[in-house]
This record gives C-alpha cells, structure tokens and sequence, in this order.
C-alpha cells in the first residue's frame, strides 16, 4: 500500500548544478566524478572535495542503491519517509522514500529512483522499494 | 598537588526565564551578561574581550557591545550552532595565554518559545548554500534528521529505545530539584517509549524542550583569577572540530566528539575515567549517546548498556550527567543548549549544584556541545575543567 505525497519545494539551481536539475526533468539521476582521482563525491560540485581538482564531469547513475537510514516523519499534516539512500555507486544522498508501507521499509533495503514533478515543475529525485 | 592552567571561569550566570515574552534579545544578553560578571564580582569595565555566536543581533560583536557599553580589544563571533559556547571559551583561552585580553565576556540568548520557532520547521538558509537544492526539497528536520542517525545507531549495534529512555529518565531525576526546569516530573522508561511518536525511532520525550533565555561565562587570566578567590574554575583542556557528510562517504553512528575529545583530554593530561561529572549535550537522548561513545566513556557501540539503568544519575551512577536537567528537561535557551552545559559543570566544581544532584568531592568535570545537525554538518566542542584545588 502506498500514502499521499507532500506536494514537493522546488530546488535551488545553481551554475554548478543547472545541468543536473536539466537531467531530472529526463528522469535521469546525474552524478559527478573527478577526471583526476577518479572518485565520485556526493552532493555534485565544480570542484573535487577529494583531489581539489576542478576537472569534474557529469555522468548517469544507476538509480539504484540501498537505504542506509531512514525515519518516518509522523507528526505532519503529509507524514513521509525521510531516508539516506546508499548508491551503487558509493555515495550516499538525502531522499524521500515513496510508493511503500511506512511500517515495512528497512535498512539495507533496496530502492531505485523516480521522479517527481515540484511546485515549479522542476523534477525532483526520490526512491522507491524494487518490487 | 595543583595543575597549571591558562585561563579560570570566574562568573557563570543562567536567565532564571523560559519563557521570555516581555523582553528583547539583546536586553536577555545583557541580563545575562550583568549576572555573570556580578557572579565573578567583576563589572563591565573589566572586561576586554567579548564573544557571541552568529545569531546574536547585529554584525558579530558590535552591536551588543554598543548596547551594553563595552570598551573591546579583543572578539569573536564563531558561529557553530549549539557548540559555539565552548568554542569560545577555547578560543578565549588562547587569547588570553597570547595576552591579547584579561577579561573575556561569553553571552547567548534567544526566544524560540515567544516567537512560535516551529521545531518543526525546514530552516531556510537562502540560496547561497551549496547543499540547499539537494536537501531542502526533501524537508529535513532536526527530529527525522537524528531520527536518523538512532535508526542507523540501533541497526548497527542493537541499542534500543528503552537504553535511550534511560538518558531522559536520568534527567528527570535530576529536574525534579531545578525550579526553574521546563519539565519538573520524574518520568520513567515506560512514559518515554509510550510517548507519541515524533519520528521515528525518536519519541516526543527523547526530545528537548523549546526554551528562552540565555546564559553568559567570564573567563579571565589566571592574575585575574588570583584576586577573586576560590570560587574561579580552572580550564584545563579544550577541543574542537567539524564533522560532515564527507563527500557522500557517511556515517551517522559517530559525532565530532571524536575529534573534540582526544584534544582535549590531551591537553588537560587527563582522560575520561578521571571525571567525576559530565555535562553532554542533549538536544535528543541519541546526542548523549553517541556523545558519550566518541568521548571514551564507553566503547563504540556499548552507547546502550552504559547509560541503562541509572549509571547517569547522580548519588546512584557511576556518571552524574546533566544534573540541572539538561536541554531535556531543564532548559534549551535559543534552540543552543552548550551555554547552559558549562554552566552546570561550574556549578559542580564550586560545589554549588542543588544538594540532592551534588557530586561528592567534584573536582574534574567536562562540558560537552554539539552543534548543527548530527546527521549532516555538525560543530563540537569539549571543555575539561578543574576545581581552584584541582
Ligand atoms: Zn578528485
């Protein structure tokens, strides 16, 4: 069984992170990694936090990954499901879980990304459990 | 025997008030600062170095020291959330050991309670902030956020709620003798985890209370110190650090704590078996639990069993925590329970606590602040104090 949804903020957009709002609105979840060291880093900027590298470039993820933690959020008028979620590609991000049971959600679990449109029509990233 | 030291806290002051209706913030720093310097029975012409966090109105310093008619030569503004108080007492440490003041005023004050602060309320930073897009939208708390961060804790080492409950219950206790504490009422683990959900695994009494108010520290040199008597506290260590998200590598089961405390206990040549009283920052009981952990009192992930059944209340424990009542019982002036730490630890160490919480012989005390969001980007900052005979 699946809850209603918050109606979802729109994002702040930045020059370094136009071109991954742009991205979502395709449903594609972007990440950025360094052309220098190699690693990817969590949430996407111009410059590596690993190397100080400013050769960063975009590219897609997976989508999928597992929760590393969450909370359900009870004491709202929409209660949700706040949740870091572990990507299989190594970094993990702030996320809502959606279209699950509050009461039978875990850690480890795996989820793959959707999207939602925000108030402004921006697309937002969330996840879902995998069926 | 008698260990050397830097700097003393000479006057310590907490705003009796919780709920601040009729008065303006900088009116409650003032309040607080006259309290304190009369505490160390010094006056606002002694004093040389003022200190407050970033909320504090105007631009750093400066409005407040026109307001309450300072002469300045030395100040600092550190903004690390809950933290900054300890921050500044380190600061004011250094300071006064480079001779670059004598007399360091530290004030906080805020009304969340008069002015409606929802705690439950995204905080709008503006949209400067870097991580903004990829946080805000997905409405984080500060209750979903550390919600968080004992889920995790829980996952990984089997802490439950009732070892949780334990801490709230500990402060209870120690609330019941504090008049001027939010919650008065002793409460037991039963009331805890039967209270309503917040979110989860955080119940409404793992939570602290919303609170107005303040509280202000003098910490002066140790010539100062010599001239106003046995009542001045000696600071023998202090630590500081930042903890983030790291780039997207995370883990919730640790605070900065882990980088405070080994700076500290270093410093002051000392190490957590050799404290008699602690005060830990406790905006929810996950805070002290992990807090306690990062600080050596217990192992990693023996967070649990240490503060199970009683060990933290005082007469009964073996660690006297929080003895007013803490953020969780006792008072949370401006959303920024740090001040109000070291204070209590002051209170130890003159052998000035309520008599029911007094540690017998207290002559070694830590005061602990964390600051910001465990589950995100957050300050921490420990201080290590002795008795005047310590
Ligand atoms: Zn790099």
């Amino acid at each position: 069984m699946t809850n209603p949804e918050r109606v979802y903020a729109d994002p702040s957009i930045n020059m370094e992170t136009e071109a991954y709002w742009e991205a979502t609105k395709q449903n594609k979840l972007l990440l950025k990694k360094c052309d220098d060291c190699g690693e990817t880093h969590w949430y996407p900027r111009a410059i590596c936090p690993h190397c100080s590298s400013s050769n960063t470039c975009w590219y897609e993820g997976s989508g999928k990954g597992k929760i590393y933690s969450f909370s359900v959020m009870r004491r709202v008028e929409v209660p949700y499901v706040m949740a870091y979620v572990t990507l299989d590609e190594g970094v993990s991000l702030l996320t809502n879980i959606v279209e699950c049971d509050f009461d039978n959600l875990s850690i480890d679990q795996d989820v793959e990304v959707v999207f939602r449109a925000t108030q402004g029509d921006q697309a937002l990233p969330l996840f879902r459990p995998v069926a | 025997m008698s260990r050397s030291c830097k700097a003393y806290i000479a006057g310590v002051f907490e705003h009796p008030t919780r709920k601040a209706v009729d008065k303006t913030i900088a009116q409650l720093h003032a309040e607080v600062a006259i309290g304190a310097l009369k505490d160390a029975g010094l006056t606002k012409d002694d004093v040389d170095g003022y200190f407050c966090d970033g909320a504090t109105p105007g631009l750093g310093g400066m409005s407040m020291a026109e307001y309450m008619g300072l002469d300045i030569t030395y100040t600092d503004s550190t903004e690390t959330g809950g933290s900054s108080y300890l921050v500044h007492v380190g600061h004011a440490m250094t300071a006064i050991a480079a001779g670059k003041c004598k007399v360091a005023l530290i004030t906080l004050a805020g009304r969340p309670r008069s002015e409606g602060v929802k705690s439950l309320a995204a905080k709008d930073y503006g949209d400067d902030l870097p991580e903004r897009g990829f946080e805000i939208p997905y409405a984080p708390v500060i209750t979903n956020m550390y919600g968080m961060a004992a889920k995790r804790h829980m996952h990984e080492f089997g802490t439950t709620s009732e070892q949780l409950a334990w801490i709230k219950v500990a402060a209870s206790h120690h609330a019941q003798y504090n008049e001027n504490a939010v919650l008065r009422d002793v409460v037991t683990v039963d009331d805890v985890v039967n209270s309503p959900m917040i979110s989860d695994p955080l119940h409404r009494l793992d939570c602290c209370v919303i609170s107005d108010g303040g509280g202000a520290l003098v910490v002066v040199s140790p010539e100062i110190a010599k001239t106003l008597g046995d009542r001045c506290v000696k600071l023998l260590g202090q630590g500081e650090g930042i903890k983030h998200l790291n780039s997207g590598r995370i883990d919730l089961t640790y605070t900065g704590a882990v980088k405070s405390g080994p700076v500290a206990f270093a410093e002051a040549g000392l190490t957590p078996a050799d404290m008699d009283y602690v005060s830990i920052y406790d905006s929810f009981t996950i805070t002290v639990l992990e807090t306690l952990e990062d600080l050596g009192f217990c192992a990693k992930g023996e967070g649990g069993k240490f503060v199970a059944d009683g060990n933290l209340i005082s007469g009964t424990g073996k660690l006297p925590f929080n003895t007013d009542g803490g953020g969780l019982c006792n008072n949370h002036p401006g959303n920024r329970g740090g001040m109000t730490k070291v204070i209590e630890a002051v209170r130890q160490l003159r052998g000035e606590a309520h008599a029911k919480v007094q540690v017998p012989d207290c002559t070694l005390a830590l005061a602990h602040g964390t600051g910001g969001s465990i589950a995100q980007r957050t300050g921490a900052a420990t201080v290590i104090m002795g008795r005047n005979d310590a």
